[in-house]
């Protein structure tokens, strides 16, 4: 089980950011993939689109299920993890690190206040 | 990435068996509690609490294709043909000609309504020539019990013995192997479809050459306070081997890439054996049946749609609801079973279309998400074991 990061912020979709200046980087928890289970296919939008926060900004398949993403916040895409495309399971195997999905310029940081710390994060997935 | 709420229920809805809907009383099986203390992540599934997957989907298709997995299949139900007349019943009951099986092997078959509708796909057993079991799906037992019922005729008696069997499937090229070490039957000399009667905890069970995913294998019937004994002995026997408990999801997955259909979803009351491709499994050269008139007349004159195999060609995952188009963009049909495949590492399918598209190597489309993404009609099976 992967560790989640204390500077990570959450959101209830189960979205992770880590935040860099004014660049933030997202990517679905350790408790998503595992929900997932076996992740053979990941969609992920191009360089240079925006979304705002709650948007679908991609899709995840596993072998049996399919399921959205949700922007935890709005920006515009400045880079895209690629190697998701030709290795999908690394998001089962390092979710929080080398299976980030997009880097986003923010279009409103405040909107990082909104979503969850560790620790609030990690209560809301206790059943 | 998803509504919370929704998150829980994803395994189970996005499995798409058409009886998944959660219902308040969940019936179990012999071996739910030994699935929940081996981490089996239970969903409602026909109207039972089953396993979906214990540690991983891909895990356990892999098992069951190199090493062996085993399936609790004891939701299926069993229904007993007693008497004399039971084979001149069976005979006018299923499309298949049961007059050609021995005591000890199997047939599979199936029950179609007067217009030729498949009321249920089935295996039946002959025991001895008075004496059959009829082996039907999870979901449709108690329809198929009434359906059989009302329908008797002459020295027969009906029983329904569903909760008389647990039923446990070891499935994959050690399967043999691995049972020899519990059975003391020649497990070897047991024919693909044939079974041997055998006994376990001192009640009666059935060795049965049969299974659902491809692979070599065995369904053992037994009776159901004996089914966690048996489940324990088999992990153990199987531990060198590598065997893994394998849940719904795998077994899904092993049957679409085996080409093999999911009654409810690949066929049901609306589709006749000749639009599902079971034309091999019905015998017209033996007497009257239910449903002759017309499966003999769509024998000769065809259907309008069939059922197709597809793989995907562009990037992209069939999964059942999906809309199948031809390459002007029209609809066509829609994916009935649909899934990427763990040892093909691509998207397969399957779904009704119009006949002359039903062949292989026609170029179709299906619609995700808003985007047609190639595909390309095949002949099943997607995968094939080698012997």
């Amino acid at each position: 089980m992967a560790d989640y990061p204390d500077s990570y912020k959450y959101s209830a979709e189960h979205e992770w950011v880590a935040l860099d200046g004014e660049i933030g980087t997202i990517g679905i928890t350790d408790h998503a993939q595992a929900e997932l289970g076996d992740v053979v296919f990941v969609e992920l939008p191009e360089v240079g689109s925006t979304f705002d926060q709650n948007a679908v900004f991609g899709t995840i398949e596993s072998v049996k299920a399919v399921s959205d993403l949700y922007a935890p916040i709005s920006g515009e895409v400045v880079e895209v993890n690629d190697d998701l495309v030709d290795r999908p399971e690394t998001v089962n195997e390092d979710p929080h690190e080398a299976a980030w999905m997009v880097k986003v310029k923010l279009s409103d940081a405040s909107q990082l206040d909104g979503l969850m710390d560790v620790s609030t994060y990690q209560g809301s997935i206790q059943e | 990435m998803l509504a919370s709420a929704a998150f829980a229920e994803i395994e189970a809805v996005e499995l798409v068996f058409v009886w998944s809907a959660p219902v308040s009383e969940s019936l179990k099986t012999p071996l739910h509690d030994w699935h929940v203390a081996r981490g089996g992540k239970m969903v409602d599934f026909a109207g039972w609490r089953m396993p979906v997957q214990y540690g991983g989907l891909v895990d356990e298709h892999t098992a069951v294709r190199e090493r062996a997995g085993l399936f609790d299949v004891s939701h299926m139900g069993e229904i007993r043909l007693r008497g004399a007349s039971a084979l001149a019943n069976i005979q006018r009951l299923t499309v298949n000609d049961a007059s050609t099986i021995e005591d000890g092997q199997a047939q599979y078959t199936a029950m179609v309504n007067d217009d030729g509708g498949i009321i249920d796909d089935l295996l039946v057993y002959r025991v001895a020539s008075d004496d059959y079991l009829l082996v039907v799906n999870a979901g449709t037992t108690g329809k198929d019990y009434a359906w059989i019922v009302d329908r008797l005729d002459g020295e027969v008696e009906a029983t329904n013995e569903s909760g008389d069997w647990a039923q446990i499937a070891l499935q994959g090229p050690k399967a043999a192997d691995v049972l020899s070490e519990i059975f003391d039957e020649d497990l070897g000399s047991i024919a693909y479809y044939r079974f041997a009667l055998s006994s376990y905890g001192d009640s009666p069970a059935i060795l049965s050459r049969t299974g659902y995913t491809g692979e070599d294998g065995f369904e053992i019937y037994l009776a159901p306070e004996h089914a966690p004994s048996l489940a324990d002995q088999i992990m153990t026997a199987g531990e060198p081997h590598g065997v893994l408990p394998a849940g719904l999801g795998a077994r899904d997955t092993l049957r679409l890439e085996a080409g093999m259909m999911l009654y409810g979803s690949d066929m049901d009351e609306s589709r006749t054996p000749i639009e599902a491709k079971l034309g091999w499994i019905v015998k017209l050269d033996k007497d009257d049946f239910i449903g002759r008139g017309v499966l003999q007349q769509q024998k000769a004159d065809g259907t309008d749609e069939r059922i197709v195999a597809f793989k995907a060609v562009g990037r992209g995952i069939p999964r059942p609801g999906y809309p199948l188009l031809d390459a002007a963009g029209e609809k066509i049909g829609e994916v009935t079973s649909g899934t990427f495949s763990p040892t093909l590492r691509e998207g397969i399918g399957m779904g009704y279309v119009s006949s002359p598209l039903a062949v292989p190597d026609q170029e179709i489309f299906i619609e995700m998400r808003g985007k047609a993404i190639e595909a390309v009609t095949v002949k099943p099976p997607f995968y094939r074991r080698q012997r």
